[in-house]
């Protein structure tokens, strides 16, 4: 216990507590809570029932009342504990409700009825995730379809930035060619264009392109970055200029050069990217929704922001698709924080 | 964050990972080769650059370059036609509709109303959005920055929200904003009245900049981290030393020499708040009536939502707000460049 004690108000310096630090924790206390609670509280409330979501003030585990199967009845009973007349308390299940009367039975002698005013009755609860969901969006709307959707346009999305970025690096890190310079700041410019001011022309090369509602529409105008570029050619200019002049004497072609030599050298480079890419793909919204127009073209996030104009009264599903919407990137976020931070704080994107 | 390399060093766990994406690729790369043999014995190896620029400079002329100038040309023609060809030439009709006021002040004057709330409404978000973000980014990296415990996982708490998609920001709020919402929840128990928070215009506002603040506050705090951890500590020995208050040492060390990043965070926090459209979308809808409808959302719904589609007049907009970004686009590049200096 003591040494719990002097290992919470342990500090890596020695000294007096200032009162910075005080202020310090608290501040940090408080940002779990704000950060940390909102995500916590949908993924609780994801798992209450419809009957759940509804009450108020709600509960703060998914809760939801007990029922048992009495002979003589179909369907399964709720349970409600009831104060009787003599001030006694006894478990009951509710047969049915007639006006402010409960005609209710006890489960072990279920011949016998008894009428109980409403109010003398609370319903007994018990922790109970409702999994269903999760289940049944799954077989009720095309939500498999929009998943899909989702991992294919970010999985084709990414391969393709993946190679055409690593590409253009290649030539603009390894080679002097006249022109460079220019290539250079075209490629800076387009880091001042983005999407939002392009929206209506984007959408004309799309359609002449004959790709509106595919999902080639939302894979190839964002497949080549220059976050990606700038990327890779700054870690390819640190490779070793021997390896290649070395593979020039023994004859492989550049081609060769790019894909068997530098591309592997360049893998961590490729990985912070590719982590990039994932997220940009996975969380993108303006575009997608501005080209896909029918319902089995849309990813994951269109589908979502689709739901939550038509299922307003449908919490219990919206929030667990929420909630599966959100976990591949929690889950990246859990195995590659480190990754991510530093790849933010090295080219200041995102 | 000391102990991060600054690209992270090749490790074989991760290059297996990576190799396995590689895989689908051996073959079709494989068998590229033998035309590219062939067009590099044709134009010779210095040559060959350009055909590795090739797709990438050819996915940024179809998709950002030729966009930009159909832009200006969707921006001086009329009609409802998406292609250039079925379009009347206008000229300046467009951008005489947008500027079309009695009064630049009030919206209603405005033949288009909208846009100019989204101006008005883009205005007022950007303003308290970025002042607040860069308070309190600056604030949460000076306590991250602090010799506290448990600091990887303190900074993950500030930064994980910057990965959630938007849509799963705005649900998440929505769901405890709501009429009967964990915050109303909270405020009846300590015996208020429950509050309609994106019904009411002024709170929707309110809102709507938290929510934003809340969902990117952690980038900005990793830039400002970054940048404090790069001051010399001897400074801070020095000025330990000395017995200096530690406001002291914040006014005359930490801040100045942290100023180049404040100035690169500012700026990049003013770009991304004047296209804010995706939280603010999903979170109110621009609702109440036209209280959080930004200019981008204006775009949007003139161009593809709208009944009658106006892709000339969403072009003119467009224009604008591009104007608007390049000038501060102008403003980082001297930033960045009197932080390279510095």
């Amino acid at each position: 216990m003591n040494r719990l004690a002097r290992m919470a108000t342990a500090r890596r310096s020695p000294g007096r507590w200032h009162w910075t630090d005080v202020a310090a924790y608290a501040y940090l206390a408080l940002g779990v809570v704000l950060m940390f609670g909102p995500v916590l509280w949908l993924g609780l409330s994801s798992f209450k029932t419809q009957a759940g979501l509804l009450e108020f003030p709600p509960s703060l585990l998914p809760m939801s009342q007990k029922e048992v199967r009495v002979e003589g009845h179909a369907q399964p009973l709720p349970l409600f504990e009831v104060t009787l007349e003599d001030g006694s308390k006894r478990v009951l299940a509710q047969v049915r409700r007639i006006g402010i009367q409960a005609q209710m039975v006890d489960p072990a002698n279920p011949g016998q009825s008894i009428r109980v005013p409403i109010d003398r009755r609370t319903a007994v609860r018990e922790f109970k995730l409702a999994t269903e969901n999760y289940t049944e969006p799954l077989e009720r709307f095309a939500f498999m379809r929009f998943l899909w959707n989702s991992v294919f346009v970010t999985a084709v999305a990414t391969l393709i930035t993946l190679v055409i970025n690593s590409m253009a690096a290649y030539a603009l890190s390894i080679y002097e060619f006249r022109g460079k310079t220019a290539v250079m700041l075209m490629v800076i410019g387009t880091l001042m264009i983005p999407i939002t001011i392009i929206l209506v022309p984007v959408y004309l090369v799309i359609t002449k392109l004959g790709l509106v509602n595919s999902l080639w529409a939302v894979i190839l105008p964002g497949a080549a970055t220059p976050t990606g570029v700038f990327l890779l050619r700054q870690y390819m200019l640190t490779l070793p200029r021997d390896l290649i002049e070395a593979a020039r004497m023994d004859k492989a072609s550049e081609w060769q050069i790019y894909w068997r030599i530098v591309m592997p050298l360049a893998m961590p480079a490729l990985a912070v990217l590719a982590i990039f890419s994932i997220m940009w793909r996975w969380n993108e919204f303006l575009w997608p929704l501005a080209v896909l127009t029918k319902t089995e073209s849309y990813t994951l996030q269109i589908g979502l922001n689709a739901f939550q104009g038509e299922l307003q009264t449908q919490w219990h599903y919206l929030l667990a698709m929420t909630v599966v919407t959100l976990l591949p990137v929690a889950l990246v976020f859990v195995f590659l924080q480190r990754f991510i931070t530093t790849g933010i704080a090295n080219t200041g994107m995102k | 964050m000391a102990s991060d390399a600054p690209i992270p060093a090749a490790q074989p766990e991760r290059a297996g990972a990576a190799s396995l994406l590689a895989a689908p690729l051996a073959l079709p790369m494989r068998l590229i080769d033998w035309p590219m043999q062939g067009l590099q014995r044709l134009i010779g190896e210095r040559r060959m650059a350009y055909v590795f620029l090739l797709p990438n400079l050819g996915f940024f002329s179809l998709f950002v370059f030729l966009p930009l100038v159909i832009n200006f040309i969707f921006s001086v023609t009329g009609g409802a036609g998406l292609f250039p060809s079925e379009r009347p030439y206008v000229g300046a009709q467009q951008y005489a509709y947008l500027f079309d006021c009695g009064s630049f002040l009030d919206a209603s004057s405005c033949r288009e109303d909208h846009f100019w709330r989204g101006v008005a409404n883009t205005a007022r978000f950007t303003i308290f959005q970025v002042t607040a973000m860069v308070l309190f980014s600056l604030l949460t990296a000076v306590v991250l920055n602090m010799k506290i415990r448990a600091r990887g996982f303190f900074r993950a708490v500030y930064f994980f929200p910057v990965l959630l998609s938007p849509v799963v920001v705005a649900l998440t709020w929505k769901w405890i904003l709501q009429r009967d919402g964990l915050l109303n929840a909270a405020i009846t128990s300590l015996g208020g009245e429950r509050i309609l928070f994106l019904v009411d215009p002024s709170w929707a506002m309110f809102w709507v900049v938290f929510v934003s603040i809340w969902a990117h506050m952690g980038f900005y705090t990793l830039i400002l981290l970054a940048g404090l951890q790069a001051i010399p500590a001897d400074l801070y020995e020095a000025a330990e030393m000395d017995a200096t208050p530690r406001w002291r040492v914040f006014w005359r060390i930490t801040l100045p020499l942290l100023w180049p990043n404040m100035i690169v965070v500012i700026v990049l926090a003013l770009i991304r708040g004047v296209q804010t459209f995706d939280e603010v979308f999903v979170l109110t809808g621009g609702g109440p009536g036209t209280a959080t409808l930004m200019v981008v959302h204006y775009i949007y719904e003139t161009a593809f939502a709208n009944q009658v589609q106006n892709f000339g007049l969403a072009a003119a907009a467009s224009v604008v707000l591009g104007v608007v970004l390049f000038a501060l686009t102008l403003l980082q590049l001297a930033a960045s460049r009197r932080k390279g200096a510095a």
